[in-house]
């Protein structure tokens, strides 16, 4: 295996094997909680923070695990992981937690999360897989809030509606009605509005990808960071 | 050899088992306090929007009980009574109940109901209706369930509990007339389960000894 750089770790997480948008997993929880901003952010910060949680302790054993029991391993860790950020949610983001329902446990049968451990964090070290996780997470945070500003905004004229749930009561006034007297795009806020939303953007990247392709490279290395807010405009 | 390699194999497993049970065991032991609170605010919060809190001076979420009525409250799992008293006198109580027929499948309902047989409210605690049509059921997306406020079994008269486009006087919703009508046919089944075990849904768990309608045929 070649040795990537941390900006190139990063830049896999963030833009070029995107969970959502290239690896396409994790989308039961990506199309079914998306119909709103907060949704998708606080599902998104709990597969972040499971990724990283996993990604950090299964590089850690790495050395300890004889591969023939690396996978129940790895599941065993996830599932426990899981459940403690699961009982910690509903500790503090009780209303958010009652939101996301069953799409929290479910984070256990995200594939991205066992796909990491077994193809980055087994084979690298703590802090490397401690970027990737990171990273990969990230990228699929954006992802799933993309989506669901999309399906807000079409569905419901408003955006970071119910941002109390979230950040306390403070944050009511987050919301913002974009369209005043908006009678709702009922398409956007079902299944199929998710499905079509997705391929959008998946559709949105490709495009910005090939015109980076045949765009004169002005440097070899390509800003992932910058690249990405670009995708999210 | 190789029976040594599946013994450390195993026991790498076991110890794998017992990091993450410990750390579930000790995360659910830190949490199990502040969750019970939560769920315990969060049935106040509901119950408070319902039956005023000057109503009653018991504690509602304690003085609770269970009832099974699979056709009436429409679940076949027992249902939980809150009752409030003032004095030791009951002032109000909040049922569970399940309308089955929803365009989606279940809608849990809270219902508060006066002693007197009136509604105090009704509220919806879960539902999967269709966003933007159905929903209009909860609160948060329009006012439709405030309208049952004050209603009793004579008021409207039986033949009036249904949607207008059945001849009775609730409201539907345009596009959506299934989740209202669960709605109120699952209310009036609620009221008519009060109205039949109104002597003893108050009896127990009072603070003063419950005097009320005690002496009672069964």
């Amino acid at each position: 295996m070649v040795d990537k750089t941390l900006r190139q770790i990063a830049g896999d997480g963030l833009w070029h094997n995107n969970v959502a948008f290239v690896q396409i997993l994790g989308l039961c929880p990506l199309l079914a909680v998306t119909s709103s901003v907060v949704n998708g952010l606080g599902l998104g910060l709990a597969t972040l923070l499971t990724l990283v949680l996993s990604n950090v302790t299964v590089s850690a054993i790495r050395n300890l695990i004889r591969p023939d029991i690396r996978i129940p391993v790895f599941v065993l860790l996830i599932a426990s992981i899981v459940t403690a950020i699961e009982l910690a949610m509903n500790a503090w983001f009780h209303e958010l937690h009652g939101i996301l329902g069953i799409f929290i446990p479910l984070i256990v049968t995200n594939c991205s999360i066992l796909g990491r451990a077994e193809a980055f964090a087994s084979k690298n070290s703590i802090g490397r897989s401690f970027i990737d996780g990171l990273t990969m997470g990230l990228g699929f945070t954006v992802a799933l809030v993309l989506l669901g500003a999309m399906r807000e905004l079409l569905g419901a004229g408003t955006l970071f509606d119910q941002a109390h749930l979230m950040f306390g009561e403070a944050a009511r006034t987050f919301r913002l009605t974009v369209f005043e007297d908006y009678k709702g795009f009922l398409l956007a806020i079902l299944p199929p509005g998710a499905f079509i939303g997705l391929g959008l953007l998946i559709a949105l990247k490709n495009v910005i990808d090939q015109r980076r392709a045949t765009a004169p490279q002005p440097a070899a290395t390509m800003e992932p960071a910058t690249g990405m807010t670009g995708g999210a405009n | 050899m190789l029976f040594k390699k599946m013994l450390l194999s195993a026991a790498l497993l076991g110890l794998f088992a017992v990091f993450g049970t410990a750390l579930v065991a000790f995360t659910y032991e830190g949490t199990r306090e502040r969750i019970a609170q939560n769920e315990r605010d969060s049935l106040l919060h509901s119950l408070h929007a319902l039956i005023l809190p000057e109503r009653y001076d018991n504690d509602p979420v304690a003085d609770k009980l269970e009832v099974h009525d699979p056709v009436l409250l429409g679940n076949p799992l027992p249902q939980q009574v809150y009752r409030a008293r003032k004095e030791g006198k009951p002032v109000a109580l909040a049922l569970t109940a399940v309308a089955p027929d929803g365009y989606s499948g279940d809608i849990n309902l809270l219902i508060a109901i006066n002693h007197d047989g009136s509604l105090a409210g009704v509220r919806i605690t879960a539902h999967r209706e269709t966003p933007g049509l159905g929903d209009k059921v909860d609160v948060t997306r329009s006012d439709w369930v405030q309208g049952f406020a004050g209603r009793s079994l004579i008021n409207p008269v039986p033949e009036k509990w249904k949607v207008k486009k059945d001849g009775g006087v609730f409201d539907q919703f345009t596009g959506a007339t299934v989740t209202p009508r669960a709605v109120v046919k699952a209310v009036h089944n609620a009221l008519s389960y009060y109205q039949q075990h109104r002597d003893t849904l108050f009896d127990g768990g009072g603070t003063t000894a419950p005097q009320q309608e005690a002496p009672h045929g069964g």
